[in-house]
């Protein structure tokens, strides 16, 4: 190893690299995901206290919320994966954000259900065309579009470049859907509903709140690099080292 | 302690069908993309690997055959 | 320079003129969808006439989706794409004469024609000049950002409801600006923010479209 790659993050840009580290890694940040999980129920169900006006039905927040952070944290990153794959010509950028995709998506879903079945009892309708919800709906579009795109195209690199484009276009447009979709909201909407009121939260709720999302960010990373592993051995079939790794994991099972 | 017993926790103070709705759609999704994440993994080093093989297997051939 | 947008420009038009059908096929589509609506919901005037500037708007954005793929796919299959890109022109020129042609051979008819359908739903003047106004600012976004998920879907199999899965998500804060204009003006707040802000659009869609469009055909041909 020279030296002067030795601190060079850009070593692991390369498939060859980031393949074995991404192995090393996912059981690490999986079994995080797994702790911070645990703590975060435990915090959310034994320690946070009955909401005064909301009563038991408050802790679908414990998911809801860092499913909707977490859905929009992920589609930033497949954007800035995507220009990374665009101005530096690296193959395992879009190999990233197609991984990323899927969690996403399935993350915005929870974000939908959740709000659903919180809604119901609070405000009396599974939905409401309120702004958040609105735009999460579309997000999931967005999400949709991106991964059917990828899947249609057979040409590896046409789908990266194609994906790529489309993921930054996206990019730009989420926050203008957001203020479209808020703007027709109050003009659409009486004040019976109103989501942007925050409500009280006591800390323990808050705490249980967030150590939850951290573990949204532990499984993301540890199931998008398990996800992103046989992405990149696909891609390099052709390359001396994915035949060593073919070879020894066959001398494995 | 906020609950009396484990039957009042499960109630959830009458919202059991949207707390644990919630909850269990949530982690049956997570079970779920874990498993396709898992089988993926399988399926794309077994057909990579028998590709591999089969290429080998006609490299030999044409080896004989010249 | 100028010269190649004015030479695809006259070519685009010129096809579009040979296959005017397609043209009118389009404009009948709008016509059609709009007047589905009165059926599905009732005549009753006064629903009509609260739904009309959402329906007139919808049913344009759906007509320009579906002229979307005919954008490039005829320049694909001939291999005058590859052509232009082959050119030492810069594509961003010639993609936007393409999409200019476009506006001018879908978005014009039916602007045109939306004074007649609001007739149906029995508008009343001022919303139908806002009307008019709306789509003249807001259906170049259409083709633009329409230009730019045609581009990526060129030559895919099914690529006509993947477009619409692309595109139609980014097409709402048009919808809402667009059929919010002539609400505004019914309502009396006036529509010069909506409008504002759709012309807004139009320009940063301008700026910007035609380059990811140049990209996207690129990759699509290399």
């Amino acid at each position: 190893m020279e030296t002067g790659q030795r601190f060079s993050l850009f070593r692991y840009a390369a498939p060859q690299q980031f393949y074995p580290l991404a192995g090393r890694l996912a059981p690490w940040f999986a079994a995080a995901a797994v702790v911070f999980t645990l703590i975060g129920l435990y915090l959310g169900f034994f320690v946070a206290p009955t909401d005064a006006v909301q009563g038991e039905v408050y802790r679908v927040i414990f998911i809801h919320v860092p499913a909707a952070w977490m859905s929009m944290f992920v589609y930033l990153i497949m954007a800035f994966w995507s220009a990374v794959g665009i101005v530096f010509n690296t193959r395992l950028s879009a190999m990233m954000a197609q991984a990323l995709a899927p969690t996403g998506a399935m993350f915005c879903f929870v974000a939908l259900w959740t709000g659903a079945l919180w809604g119901r009892p609070t405000w009396g309708a599974y939905w409401v065309w309120d702004a958040r919800l609105t735009s999460q709906l579309l997000l999931l579009f967005l999400y949709f579009g991106f991964m059917a795109l990828t899947r249609a195209i057979e040409d590896p690199r046409r789908a990266d470049k194609a994906g790529a484009i489309l993921a930054l276009v996206g990019a730009i447009n989420v926050p203008i859907i957001y203020f479209s979709v808020k703007w027709w909201n109050t003009l659409h909407q009486g004040a019976s509903v109103s989501l942007t009121k925050a409500p009280s939260m006591a800390t323990t709720m808050l705490m249980a709140m967030l150590v939850m999302a951290l573990a949204a960010w532990a499984y993301t990373i540890a199931v998008v690099l398990w996800r992103v592993r046989p992405l990149i051995l696909e891609r390099e079939r052709h390359t001396e080292w994915v035949g060593d790794v073919l070879e020894t994991s066959e001398a494995r099972a | 302690m906020i609950w009396q017993s484990w039957s009042d926790f499960w109630s959830m103070g009458g919202a059991a069908f949207f707390v644990w709705g919630s909850y269990g759609v949530t982690f049956a999704l997570i079970a779920l993309e874990l498993v396709l994440v898992l089988r993926r993994r399988k399926q794309v080093v077994h057909r990579l690997q028998r590709l591999r093989q089969a290429m080998k297997a006609s490299a030999r051939r044409k080896e004989i055959h010249q | 320079m100028l010269s190649v947008f004015l030479e695809v420009l006259r070519r685009d038009l010129l096809l579009a003129w040979r296959n005017r059908a397609d043209v009118l096929v389009t404009l009948a589509f709008f016509t059609i969808v709009a007047c589905l609506f009165p059926f599905g919901v009732g005549a009753e005037p006064n629903l009509l006439r609260t739904i009309a500037p959402g329906v007139l708007w919808v049913a344009a954005l759906l007509a320009t989706l579906l002229s979307l793929h005919r954008l490039f796919a005829q320049d694909h299959t001939d291999g005058v794409l590859e052509q232009l890109l082959l050119s030492p022109e810069p594509p961003v020129l010639w993609v936007l004469a393409k999409v200019l042609a476009h506006w001018l051979t879908t978005a014009v008819p039916l602007i045109v024609a939306a004074p007649a359908l609001a007739l149906l739903f029995d508008m009343t003047q001022s919303a139908t000049m806002v009307l008019v106004l709306s789509l003249l600012l807001g259906t170049p976004i259409l083709s633009l950002l329409g230009g730019v998920g045609a581009a990526l879907t060129l030559g895919l199999r099914g690529g006509g409801m993947l477009l619409a899965l692309l595109v139609l998500p980014l097409f709402v804060p048009i919808l809402i600006f667009g059929a919010g204009a002539v609400d505004a003006d019914l309502a009396g707040t006036g529509a010069a923010a909506h409008l504002m802000l759709l012309g807004g659009g139009s320009l940063a869609a301008l700026a910007l479209a035609p380059w990811a469009s140049a990209a996207a055909l690129r990759i699509a041909v290399e």
